[in-house]
């Protein structure tokens, strides 16, 4: 237990320590949050810009965390050995991931508290229901870690990076963040709604007191969280290439 | 004053049979009786091919706990391979290795709490400072040492706080030896220790792995560098192409590949050698200007008289060493004996 107490307090000390990945984790969807909210771009119809926007934020702060901090870390440590350091101590795995997993789910409690609070301040008027909520982010984090964890398994360091920063903002543009499914082009419309994002996003506005159809939302992201995760346990490389 | 007491550890390890070594001949090297430890490390026919490439074919070696064994050979000789296999990293394709008598695969979890380990160029965290690097991993162990007394023990005391990207390759190094002591191990598995180390860090080496010694550990450590596993080891074993060419104490290989014993010095050019070989009572000879090779083995009598004989001349000394032929002509010609009885 001692032991993965200490690795989970390493992981959050050392993702405070970076720039970067506070930038990441915190920085941009507080601005992405403060200047949509301002500037009056969005095609959001009738509603306020704030109330489509806040639980967008919310599920971004979910895949920066668990997608982009998780996979770029996790990458870069086995890109240079240091998975294989720790594979020659009694910590093992099974506390290695438990410790990564804690410390995803303490940076998001406190990003989610964060940025609700900035909503808030925004005139955000949220009618929460709390276990679906939960039970969202919990699916979601389960799921983009497990992308995240899937290409940190297999691409080397820097192309790991580019391809977490890349799919970030693919899945922030098609998948139903700043842009509604519904106004982008064609057949992207249908895509978007069963991307991880599309389907987070669309289960957290509803979450939030939106009234929409969201079964379909339910069942994307539990494919998501349960094929992801799968997929990087099955292809994950701990030894950097050789 | 160092060439002199790395000259009694020669003459130790060459005068150094089963009936004991000279006690406090050398600090480093003094060890109690060693007879009634068991094996630590036991290989016993092991192969390890990756694809059509076999690095390791047909290796058997043995280390017993208060052992020091070096595995020397030149780059892609197979060494890390093996020690890999040790760590549990590799499988065997053949044959088996037991650690403490535990399978390094599935015994994985019961022996990483005994085996502390120096992996070649381990990184670390980027950000992570060697006083946080020792504590988390102290956490991990069940009887983990101080890493208050680690960070001294390995002169990192002054860069405690920096982070391991900034620390020298060299800190980084010292860094690593301590994590591989920190869960007090009863194996230690040292993959290159002294590639990148100032003279410094080469005597913190071999000071530890001494000190391990004595503490009854078991250590194999790799390496290329033959003066430095002459200074640490009990027992070399030479490998190359994943092959044991020859094992045993460096004395022992010098003296079975026909080494013979000799005293070498340098002292001003000139000397008269006929007189001084009648006070040795053994040949003089005066190879190159100022470099003397004395033709017999180096006991402390012989030593004495070598001393006494050019003080009274007032003739400087310098340079003094002992042991057989070096460990280097024996690595040159096994290995190059190797190489062209593959090739024909």
């Amino acid at each position: 237990m001692h032991a993965m107490v200490a690795q989970t307090r390493n992981e959050l000390v050392l993702s405070l320590r970076q720039g970067e990945q506070l930038l990441v984790s915190m920085g941009i969807p507080v601005l992405v949050l403060l200047f949509l909210s301002q500037v009056d771009i969005l095609p959001t119809g009738t509603e306020r810009p704030i109330d489509f926007l806040a639980p967008a934020v919310l599920g971004l702060a979910v895949m920066s965390s668990s997608m982009v901090s998780l996979g770029i870390g996790t990458g870069f440590e086995r890109h240079y050995g240091v998975l294989k350091r720790l594979g020659a101590t009694p910590l093992g795995r099974p506390r290695l991931l438990a410790a990564k997993i804690a410390s995803v789910v303490a940076t998001e409690v406190v990003q989610l508290a964060m940025l609700s609070g900035v909503a808030l301040a925004l005139g955000w008027q949220p009618a929460w229901s709390v276990l679906p909520f939960a039970g969202a982010v919990l699916l979601g984090t389960a799921a983009f870690a497990g992308t995240g964890l899937l290409l940190a398994g297999r691409l080397s360091g820097p192309a790991n990076l580019a391809a977490c920063n890349g799919l970030y903002l693919v899945l922030l543009l098609f998948g139903g963040v700043a842009v509604p499914a519904s106004e982008l082009p064609g057949p992207l419309g249908g895509v978007a709604g069963v991307l991880p994002t599309g389907a987070l996003v669309k289960v957290l506005r509803s979450a939030t007191g939106a009234t929409l159809p969201v079964t379909g939302a339910w069942i994307a992201l539990l494919a998501w969280a349960v094929a992801m995760p799968l997929a990087a346990a099955l292809t994950f490389r701990w030894s950097p290439a050789d | 004053m160092r060439r002199a007491s790395s000259a009694a550890a020669n003459f130790a390890a060459v005068t150094g049979s089963d009936t004991g070594r000279e006690p406090g001949s050398d600090t480093d090297r003094s060890v109690g009786s060693d007879t009634g430890h068991g094996v630590a490390v036991d290989i016993a026919g092991l192969r390890v091919s990756y694809g059509a490439v076999t690095a390791v074919d047909g290796l058997t070696l043995q280390a017993r706990a208060g052992e020091v064994l070096g595995l020397l050979g030149p780059n892609g000789a197979g060494k890390t391979t093996t020690v890999e296999t040790l760590e549990g990293f590799r499988r065997p394709s053949a044959g088996t290795v037991r650690v403490l008598g535990l399978d390094p695969v599935s015994d994985h979890d019961r022996l990483m709490t005994r085996l502390g380990v120096m992996l070649q160029s381990c990184r670390l965290y980027s950000a992570i400072r060697p006083i946080e690097a020792l504590r988390l991993f102290a956490s991990y162990y069940p009887d983990p040492d101080d890493p208050e007394a680690l960070l001294d023990r390995v002169g990192l005391r002054s860069r405690a706080r920096t982070a391991w990207r900034k620390l020298s390759g060299g800190e980084q190094q010292r860094l690593a030896l301590a994590l591989a002591l920190i869960g007090r191990p009863e194996v230690v598995v040292l993959d290159e220790p002294t590639a990148g180390l100032d003279l410094d860090g080469r005597l913190l080496v071999r000071a530890i792995v001494a000190g391990l010694r004595e503490a009854g550990a078991c250590v194999v450590l790799t390496s290329h560098e033959l003066t430095e596993v002459e200074r640490v080891v009990d027992r070399v074993a030479i490998v190359d192409r994943g092959r044991l060419l020859a094992c045993g104490s460096p004395a022992e290989l010098a003296v079975a590949a026909g080494g013979t014993a000799e005293v070498r010095f340098s002292a001003p050019r000139g000397l008269d050698v006929a007189a001084l070989a009648v006070t040795l009572r053994a040949p003089v000879r005066e190879p190159e200007p100022g470099r003397y090779v004395i033709e017999a083995a180096a006991d402390p009598g012989l030593v004495a008289r070598l001393t006494g004989w050019l003080a009274e001349r007032d003739v400087g000394l310098a340079d003094l060493q002992t042991g057989p032929t070096g460990l280097e002509d024996v690595f040159l010609r096994l290995t190059s004996a190797a190489r062209s009885e593959e090739g024909a």
